[in-house]
C-alpha cells in the first residue's frame, strides 16, 4: 500500500510562465494525437509541442522559466476535449498552479481531481500578472489560498477560487482516491456482508 | 425521494461511508473493464504504488478496436496492438481475468457480462464506457465511468457517488407486429428527451416489460444513458432467474437457490416510493428510426418528419443541423431514404434473438446490391450459437458479410467505417456526427428487423411488411 497521501494545500510558490491569450483548447495543451497514448507518463513532453515547434521563443521553451511552479493564463483556457491529458502533461511538466481569467468547466474539474488549484483574477490582474512574469521572469510569486491573493514583490493582488475546492485543498481532502482508501477496512467489512462476494456459501 | 425501490436498497447494501465531499462511498460488485479505457488507470495505480484491491472481482475483455475480419496478432492497427498489449499486460501482472480471444468467451463487454453469468441481479456494476447501463437488465445497478474512477476502483473497489432520484416508467399493454425492444426504448427516449434522465435511474416496468426477454431488456437498458440517465434497470423475475441458471459463472446448485432468493428479495416493493413515473401505451408504439443527429431525433416509420415549428430554443438549432447534415427536409416521409450500408450489431442489438430476427427477414430474399450490410455478433458464444443455427448462412446468402465479434461499425475505432457522406441504417445506440467513423458519415438507428428489412429494399423500410 502507497501511503495515503493527504496533500495539504496552501500555498504554491514560485516562478511563473505567461501565457498570454483566450481561449487556449485542450488540443493546443496536448495536441489530438497524443489522446489514444495508453498512459500519461511521458505526456509532458507533448505540452504545447506543436506550437513550440513553429515559435522558438515560446515561454515553455524560454530558459529564464525554467523551474516555474504557475502558470499565468488568459480567458477560458482548457477549453475543448475532456480528456485529462491537458493538466497532466501541465502537471507533469512541473507546474502546481495556475492563474488566469477563467477556465473551461471540464479542465477545472481535471485539475481539481489531480490537485492543482486554479485561481481566477480579473482581466486587469491577469495581465499585470503576466506583463511581470514576462519582464521580469525571476520574480517569485506567492499564490495564497487561504488569503487569496497572488503577492510577489511587496505587491498583493486578489483572485478567485471555488468555496468547496479551496475547502478540499485546505483541508487536504481533494485526492478522492485517498479518501476512498482509507476506509478500506470498512469495504472489506461491507464486501463480507454481500452474499454474492462470499459466492452464496454462507 | 425514491423509498424502497431496487436502487435504494441496492445503494444502501453497498454503502461503505459518507465522504467528505458529501457523496456516499459506494462498493463495486463487479468491475468489468476493456482496453480502452484502463491503461491510463493502472498508471496511475502503479505511479502510487498501489495494488488492485479485490482483482477476483474485475473481468476484462476486448471489444472496441478488435478488427472483425482477421482477428490475428499483432493486429495491422499499430494503435490498436499497443491498447491489446497493455490490457494483457496490466491483467497479467494483477490476476485478473481476461476473456481473451483464445478463451471463446470473448466479446463486447456488455454481452458477455450478462451472457456469462458475471452480472447478477442486486449486484453495483461499474465499467468504463457509458453503455454500462445495459446491466440493469438483469436487476442490476450498472453505470459508466470515467478512467479515474477506473483507477478509484482498482484501487478499492469503491467509488464516489452522489445519489440519483428514481423514475418509474411504466410501458403497458402490448406491442405490436413488428414492434420491439429498440423501438420501445427509442420511443421513451423521443418522449422525455436526450435530457430527461439526467440525475435519474430509469426503473422499467409493466406489462410490456413483463412478457419481455431478457436480451429485449438489455437493449432498452443500454440506451438509458442515451435518455440522459446514468442507470436504467427492471425488476428480477422469474424470467431473470430462468435466464441466469446454468450460465457459467452464476452460482450452481444449492448456491443458486439461496441467490434466487436474494435477487428475488433485492426487487422493488409493491409499495415503494418514486421520485416520479411515466407511462407509454405499448399498443402506440411504431417501429422507429432516427432522423437526426441524436438518438432523440426519431420519428415512427410511417410518419412524415417532424417540422422545425415543433422544436423550441436550442433544440430547433440541433434540430436544423440535424436536417442539414443528414440532408432530409421537414414534413418529407422518412420511408424510402436510400441507404448505402446496413449494420447489424453493437451492445445494443447484437444478441443471439437479434441475429434471428434479422436472419428472419433475410431468408431467402438478397440484400440489395446497392446496400453494403455488415453482420457482427456481440460475443464469440453468440457467433458460435448463430453458426449452430445456420444463421450465419442465410445472412452470407442474402449477401451480407458475417464477421468476427466486437464493437465493429457502432464507433470508429476499429477498420470497419462508413466511408464519406455513406448513410446507413444501423442497430447500434448513437447517430451522432462522426460517429461511424467518418466525419460525414450519416447513421439512422433502428431495431435488426428494420435493419434487415431497409438492408433488402435499399431504403429505410418498415418491418411490418415482412
Ligand atoms: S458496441 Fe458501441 S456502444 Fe457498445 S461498447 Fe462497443 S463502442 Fe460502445
Amino acid at each position: 500500500m502507497g501511503e495515503a497521501k493527504r496533500a495539504v494545500i496552501r500555498q504554491v510558490k514560485g516562478k511563473a510562465i505567461p501565457l498570454p491569450g483566450d481561449d487556449i483548447d485542450t488540443d493546443r495543451i496536448t495536441p489530438a494525437r497524443f489522446l489514444k497514448a495508453v498512459t500519461f507518463a511521458g505526456i509532458e513532453a507533448a505540452l504545447f509541442c506543436d506550437e513550440r515547434e513553429n515559435m522558438p521563443d515560446h515561454p515553455v521553451d524560454n530558459p529564464a522559466h525554467k523551474g516555474a511552479k504557475l502558470m499565468f493564463v488568459g480567458k477560458n483556457f482548457g477549453s475543448g476535449s475532456s480528456r485529462e491529458s491537458a493538466p497532466q502533461a501541465i502537471q507533469r511538466f512541473g507546474i502546481q498552479a495556475l492563474v488566469g481569467v477563467s477556465f473551461a468547466d471540464i479542465f477545472a474539474g481535471n485539475s481539481f481531481a489531480i490537485g492543482m488549484p486554479l485561481a481566477a483574477a480579473s482581466p486587469e490582474n491577469a495581465a499585470r500578472l503576466i506583463a511581470r512574469a514576462q519582464r521580469h521572469p525571476q520574480t517569485q510569486f506567492v499564490l495564497d489560498l487561504e488569503k487569496l491573493t497572488v503577492s510577489f514583490g511587496g505587491e498583493s493582488l486578489p483572485v478567485e477560487m471555488l468555496e468547496d475546492r479551496r475547502k478540499s485543498f485546505l483541508a487536504g481532502t481533494w485526492d478522492m482516491l485517498a479518501n476512498l482508501e482509507a476506509n478500506l477496512p470498512r469495504v472489506r467489512e461491507v464486501a463480507a456482508g454481500l452474499p454474492y462476494v462470499s459466492g452464496f456459501s454462507s | 425521494m425514491s423509498e424502497r425501490t431496487l436502487y435504494d436498497k441496492v445503494w444502501d447494501s453497498h454503502t461503505v461511508a459518507k465522504l467528505p465531499t458529501g457523496q456516499d462511498q459506494v462498493f463495486i460488485g463487479l468491475h468489468l473493464i476493456h482496453e480502452v479505457t484502463t491503461p491510463q488507470a493502472f498508471d496511475m495505480l502503479k505511479e502510487r504504488g498501489l495494488k488492485v484491491a479485490f482483482p477476483e472481482r474485475t473481468v476484462a475483455t476486448v471489444d472496441h478496436i478488435i478488427p472483425t475480419l482477421i482477428q490475428i496478432r499483432p493486429f495491422e492497427d499499430a494503435q490498436a496492438e499497443e491498447m491489446f498489449a497493455a490490457l494483457e499486460k496490466n491483467v497479467g501482472e494483477n490476476g485478473i481475468r481476461f476473456m481473451h480471444l483464445s478463451t471463446g468467451r470473448q466479446g463486447i463487454v456488455h454481452v458477455i457480462g450478462p451472457e456469462l453469468g458475471l452480472s447478477q441481479p442486486g449486484m453495483t456494476i461499474a465499467c468504463g464506457d457509458s453503455h454500462t447501463s445495459t446491466h440493469g437488465a438483469v436487476g442490476a445497478l450498472g453505470f459508466g465511468i470515467g478512467t479515474t474512477e477506473v483507477a478509484h476502483v482498482l484501487a478499492t473497489q469503491t467509488l464516489a457517488l452522489g445519489r440519483l432520484k428514481v423514475r418509474r416508467i411504466n410501458v403497458t399493454g402490448g406491442l405490436g407486429p413488428g414492434v420491439f425492444p429498440k423501438d420501445v426504448i427509442l420511443r421513451i427516449i423521443h418522449d422525455l428527451g436526450i435530457k430527461g434522465g439526467l440525475g435519474h435511474a430509469y426503473e422499467y416496468g409493466g406489462a410490456v416489460f413483463d412478457k419481455m426477454g431478457m436480451e429485449g431488456r438489455m437493449t432498452v437498458c443500454n440506451m438509458s444513458i442515451e435518455g440522459g440517465a446514468r442507470i436504467g434497470y427492471v425488476n428480477p423475475d422469474e424470467t431473470t432467474l430462468a435466464y441466469l441458471a446454468g450460465r457459467e459463472f452464476a452460482p450452481q446448485g444449492e448456491g443458486f437457490d439461496k441467490a434466487a432468493a436474494y435477487w428475488r428479495s433485492v426487487a422493488s416493493e409493491p409499495d415503494a416510493a418514486y421520485d416520479d413515473v411515466f407511462g407509454v401505451e405499448g399498443e402506440s408504439i411504431e417501429p422507429m428510426v432516427t432522423w437526426g443527429i441524436n438518438p432523440g431525433h426519431s420519428t415512427g416509420i410511417s410518419e412524415k418528419l417532424p417540422r422545425l415549428e415543433d422544436f423550441e430554443g436550442e433544440e430547433r438549432r440541433t434540430a436544423e443541423q440535424g436536417y442539414a447534415f443528414m440532408g432530409l427536409k421537414p414534413g418529407a416521409p422518412i420511408a424510402g431514404t436510400k441507404i448505402d450500408v446496413a449494420f447489424l450489431g453493437s451492445c445494443t442489438n447484437s444478441r443471439l434473438s437479434d441475429l434471428r430476427e434479422g436472419a428472419r427477414i433475410l431468408k431467402g430474399r438478397k440484400v440489395n446490391p446497392r446496400v453494403k450490410m455488415l453482420v457482427v455478433p456481440g460475443s464469440q458464444r453468440v457467433k458460435e450459437q448463430a453458426e449452430s443455427e445456420g444463421l450465419h448462412e442465410v445472412f452470407t446468402e442474402a449477401g451480407a458479410e458475417w464477421r468476427g465479434a466486437g464493437c465493429s461499425m457502432c464507433l470508429g475505432m476499429n477498420a470497419d467505417k462508413l466511408v464519406g457522406a455513406e448513410r446507413s441504417i444501423s442497430s447500434s445506440n448513437r447517430n451522432f456526427i462522426g460517429r461511424q467513423g467518418s466525419p460525414k458519415g450519416r447513421t439512422h438507428l433502428g431495431s435488426p428487423a428494420t435493419v434487415a428489412a431497409s438492408a433488402v429494399e435499399g431504403c429505410l423500410t418498415d418491418p411490418r411488411g415482412f
